[in-house]
């Protein structure tokens, strides 16, 4: 095995800048903004130093570049090991893109407790990134737990008025399915360690013995890992804490939570439950698929009648994951393709979309739709950044989303597992009401006669905000034009993935 | 009864313990104002024994005519007893003259509490248990109403003299059957009749009681009654003591009495009945925390909650739940040291201050303690990367290998039900203002003890390796 260093790097840059911002003195809130910005662009650089020399000719879905091991805790063989892959790699991509620009958005939105807000979030950048290059259980398990604190306190503290009901909801809901996956992490660690004589919660060797488990076992098993990972990503009707979590966060933590939290979800469940239980993935495709569609509608239907944009597109986002959970549970390679792409869409158009509405609410305070109307003439910039984010996450052609849908609805049409249209066919109508519910909004807020007086004062987008988005609108573009820079990235890990499941279960691939 | 010069070393620690209480007494009788140097005397003391146990962990001896073992795993006890009793008097010595009760009996009582400690935790004898349990108990029962003046004091003191006495009725009830069917209250008799003992009804029912009489110094339901009123009532530098070190004291017989048994396979007799306890614990202390809103009730019931846990590693009863015991046991002292510590700063002075309302906002206002305090709540919740965590982990781990998963299932979602009554502190503290103005001026004394308190539960969660290795080394 070869060892890298790099990962480390990766690891813990964000981690010393959080510990040395300690010593600033509060009062000096720029000084401490300038720090936070310039860690998180050193671990950006890091992640594209690693994106450099990654290889993505390696086939295989349990080949990590980058490996570096330590033995950790030795008398219970569990140790430091973390690694990448295609799949990692794009998310700690997209995490390590995102925070720079999401503590750029807080320039002038955060303005107390800066200190405390810039050490959250880097402490929250590290366990993102550690969440997603662990190649131990037991070290991802801690990872996922310790990441609820920071995100826990950025809700708590800069949230709006229903904070601590939306913080405590979000801790608690994400803690219950977590502990569920502890239970089945040793559990599976101690059957693993009849087979291979040692207690090991090392994810390469286990890949090696937990599909020889018989299906009854599988399936707990399987479920007490899937539900961790539903409530996070969040599947219907396992959903709630999201909206609530979203509306009361502070832009930035929406931003985080939309962009990369959900994404640890999905994540989970094509590194863990998908190639730790075989069996169990595609015996129970058809009904987490069914969950996955029902979340399509439901998310879209309700995002549709919302009045405050937030939990507009909070409800959006439970919209979009259900595709990205269709995509997973197609068992193409396309459709794994798609929920990988569709990822970081969302991530990109989701996370614009929150930066949006924040840079509106900066200025007027108000979320409510009812609120606006006929802007686009004050705002001109504004309102134009708006539409392109919103056709992108409608699936435009020529932008992202539609790059992503379209794969997994391809994916969903060929499954051989699902082998129902049904499927593919009910979610892309969650495409078409995607349209409505955004360009609805969109009609409200934009277009028509100036509603307000007040509305006529309203400053367009400044430099800072304006090159947030266009930085975002880049890859939004680059996305919807040339994907194959991106899903390159993931290609040979899909179809290892997608394959070796099928063989498993001894499906041959139409 | 010959005594070698191996024994006198390896029984250093508790000779050290004993001739420290002797000189506190006469310090406390020839130096005026004693009270002001033995503070850091008790500390030193407790220091140095806490060094001692440490090194002289490989000095395994057996001695008191076969009725007391040193060395090993009965060190390890050693130095939590006599590291965390230094802690506590670091904690003590602000606080006591706050409270108004500042004595120099108060060290000497803290003192013979751990040697008691002591007794209990390396007896190879059931008297020698017993005798070991009544020292630190009456200690505690003194302890426990020191603060002479306060109501609340007096009746914890009442209230757990009583109720520990009822208790050690049952221990000695069940000493009593043992000895009937024993013909000795031996651990060593108990090995070699263990096979003949083990469908003896005589012998599996004096086991129960003495499990009984055990199960209400370590606070598991339903023999927990006395907990909440004792811990609120007790002077909370106190409270500190008796709900770390005590109950570890506790524990430590309760793995003495079924050490021998697990050398003739666990009977499946006691698994059940430890199961129970472990369940009702867990969800019992987690659910009644909920609705308290004094937070040193809170810390009660989350007491008898962690008692839950570290049951399920005995229930279990393998090695790893022996070791997660005792790792937990270890990890569960410096949180609830650091969580006491942080109250009996706030605290005020009519000893009043220690609602979850005293707390609101906290988190800006004096940033350092509320953050340790926050730390503290996250490790006692079980969140990683600190101590509690990993605790819970190796609990969870022997219930599993022991093929008890359902017991690690009910242990997770009593987990879940905690986090709401720890987090309910850090909300306050954070995410609520108010006007009102806290003054607190913490001790150096005090915040040295809530730092190494705090230092061990981020090592313990962020490198608990070698703290495993110490204590499987001495298996």
């Amino acid at each position: 095995m070869e060892t890298s260093t790099i990962l480390n790097y990766l690891l813990f840059v964000p981690l010393a800048g959080a510990l040395l911002l300690m010593v600033f003195p509060s009062a000096n809130k720029n000084a401490i903004r300038y720090f936070g910005l310039f860690t998180s662009l050193v671990t950006f650089i890091i992640s594209l130093l690693v994106y450099y020399s990654f290889d993505s000719g390696v086939y295989g879905f349990d080949k990590f570049q980058f490996e570096f091991k330590y033995s950790w805790i030795s008398d219970l063989s569990i140790s430091y090991y973390v690694g990448v892959d295609g799949l990692s790699l794009i998310l700690v991509l997209l995490t390590t893109f995102l925070t720079p620009l999401t503590l750029l958005s807080t320039w002038n939105s955060i303005q107390i407790k800066v200190k405390e807000f810039t050490f959250f979030m880097l402490v929250l950048e590290m366990g993102m990134i550690g969440v997603f290059i662990s190649l131990d259980l037991f070290l991802f398990y801690v990872f996922w737990e310790a990441m609820l604190i920071p995100m826990y306190f950025i809700i708590g503290i800069w949230g709006g008025e229903r904070r601590i009901y939306a913080s405590v909801k979000f801790f608690i809901y994400t803690m219950f399915g977590s502990l569920l996956m502890l239970v089945a992490i040793i559990w599976l660690a101690v059957y693993a360690s009849s087979s291979t004589g040692y207690f090991t919660t090392n994810l390469l060797e286990l890949y090696k013995v937990s599909p020889a488990l018989g299906l009854d076992i599988q399936t707990y098993l399987f479920f007490a890992f899937a539900l961790s990972f539903a409530i996070k990503v969040p599947l219907f009707p396992l959903h709630t804490w999201l909206p609530d979590a979203h509306v009361e966060a502070p832009t930035a933590g929406s931003v985080i939570l939309a962009g990369v939290l959900l994404k640890m979800g999905t994540y989970g469940l094509v590194r863990f439950c998908l190639p730790l239980f075989p069996q169990a993935s595609v015996e129970y495709a058809g009904w987490i698929s069914l969950l996955a569609v029902i979340g399509v509608i439901y998310g879209a239907l309700v995002a549709m009648v919302q009045k405050d944009m937030k939990k507009l597109v909070a409800y959006s986002s439970v919209s979009h994951l259900g595709f990205v959970v269709l995509g997973i549970f197609a068992f193409t390679p396309e459709g794994m393709q798609g929920a990988i792409i569709q990822m970081i869409n969302h991530g990109l158009s989701t996370g614009a979309l929150f930066l949006l509405v924040g840079f509106i609410y900066e200025r007027t305070h108000t979320r409510q739709i009812a609120d606006y109307g006929g802007i686009a003439a004050v705002v001109p910039v504004y309102s134009a950044v708006m539409l392109i984010v919103a056709l992108s996450s409608i699936g435009l052609p020529g932008l992202n989303g539609f790059i992503g849908e379209f794969l997994i609805l391809i994916g969903a049409f060929k499954s051989p597992v699902l082998s129902n249209w049904m499927y593919a066919i009910v979610a892309a109508s969650g495409v078409i009401f995607a349209a409505v519910y955004l360009l609805w909004m969109y009609q409200r807020i934009f277009f028509g006669p100036v509603k307000k007086l007040e509305l006529r004062g309203l400053t367009d987008m400044n430099g800072k905000e304006l090159f947030i988005m266009v930085t975002l609108i880049i890859f939004i573009v680059w996305i919807g034009v040339y994907p194959t820079t991106f899903l390159q990235m993931t290609d040979k890990y899909s179809s290892a993935l997608v394959n070796s499941i099928l063989s498993v279960n001894g499906i041959i691939i139409r | 009864m010959t005594f070698t010069v191996h024994d006198l070393i390896s029984l250093s620690p508790v000779l050290l313990i004993g001739v420290g209480i002797l000189a506190t007494l006469i310090i406390e009788m020839l130096v005026k104002e004693s009270e002001k140097i033995l503070g850091w005397f008790t500390f030193v003391l407790l220091l140095s024994v806490a060094y001692l146990s440490l090194i002289l962990l490989d000095h395994t001896a057996l001695v008191f005519e076969d009725k007391f073992l040193t060395g090993g795993r009965v060190n390890i006890f050693f130095f939590l007893f006599s590291f965390g009793a230094a802690v506590v008097s670091l904690l003590s010595m602000e606080y006591i003259k706050k409270a108004g009760i500042h004595f120099g009996e108060y060290y000497i009582m803290l003192l013979s509490s751990v040697l008691g400690m002591m007794l209990i935790s390396g007896a190879t004898d059931f008297i020698m248990i017993f005798i070991g349990l009544e020292q630190m108990s009456v200690c505690f029962y003194v302890l426990a109403g020191f603060n002479r003046r306060n109501e609340r004091s007096l009746e914890a003191a009442l209230k757990y003299f009583l109720l520990g006495s009822f208790a050690t009725g049952f221990l000695v009830f069940g000493l009593g059957l043992i000895y009937g069917a024993v013909g000795s209250l031996s651990i060593t008799e108990i090995v070699i009749g263990y096979e003949t003992l083990k469908t003896s009804p005589l012998f599996l029912t004096g086991t129960l009681l003495f499990i009984i009489g055990f199960s209400f110094k370590i606070a598991a339901v339903p023999f927990h009654m006395w907990v909440p009123d004792v811990y609120q009532g007790a002077p909370t530098s106190v409270t500190a003591l008796m709900s770390t070190t005590g109950k570890a004291a506790a524990f430590s017989a309760l793995i003495i009495i079924f050490s021998p048994i697990i050398q003739a396979a666990y009977p499946s007799f006691f698994t059940p009945v430890i199961s129970v306890l472990a369940v009702l614990s867990m969800l019992y202390g987690s659910i009644v925390a909920i609705s308290q809103n004094d937070l040193k009730r809170m810390l009660a019931y989350s007491s008898i909650a962690h008692a839950g846990y570290m049951l399920i590693g005995l229930a279990a009863w393998n090695e790893k739940g022996v070791s997660g015991v005792i790792f937990y046991l270890v990890a569960y002292t410096f949180m609830n040291l650091a969580a006491f510590g942080l109250i009996s700063l706030i605290e005020k002075r009519d000893l009043r201050g220690t609602e979850f309302s005293d707390y609101k906002g906290l988190g800006f206002k004096q940033p350092v303690l509320a953050g340790l305090m926050a730390l503290t709540m996250f490790a006692l919740s079980g969140i990683p990367p600190f101590a509690g965590f990993f605790g819970k982990y190796y609990v969870f781990l022997s219930a599993i290998e022991a093929g008890m998963t359902w017991l690690a299932i009910v242990g997770v979602i009593s987990s879940v039900i905690s986090v709401y009554f720890y987090l309910r502190l850090i909300v306050v503290m954070y995410f609520d203002n108010s006007d009102e103005i806290v003054m607190v001026t913490p001790s150096t004394s005090a915040m040295l003890g809530i730092m190494i308190s705090v230092l061990l539960i981020i090592i313990m969660g962020v490198a608990p390796g070698s703290i495993i290795n110490l204590i499987n080394s001495t298996f």
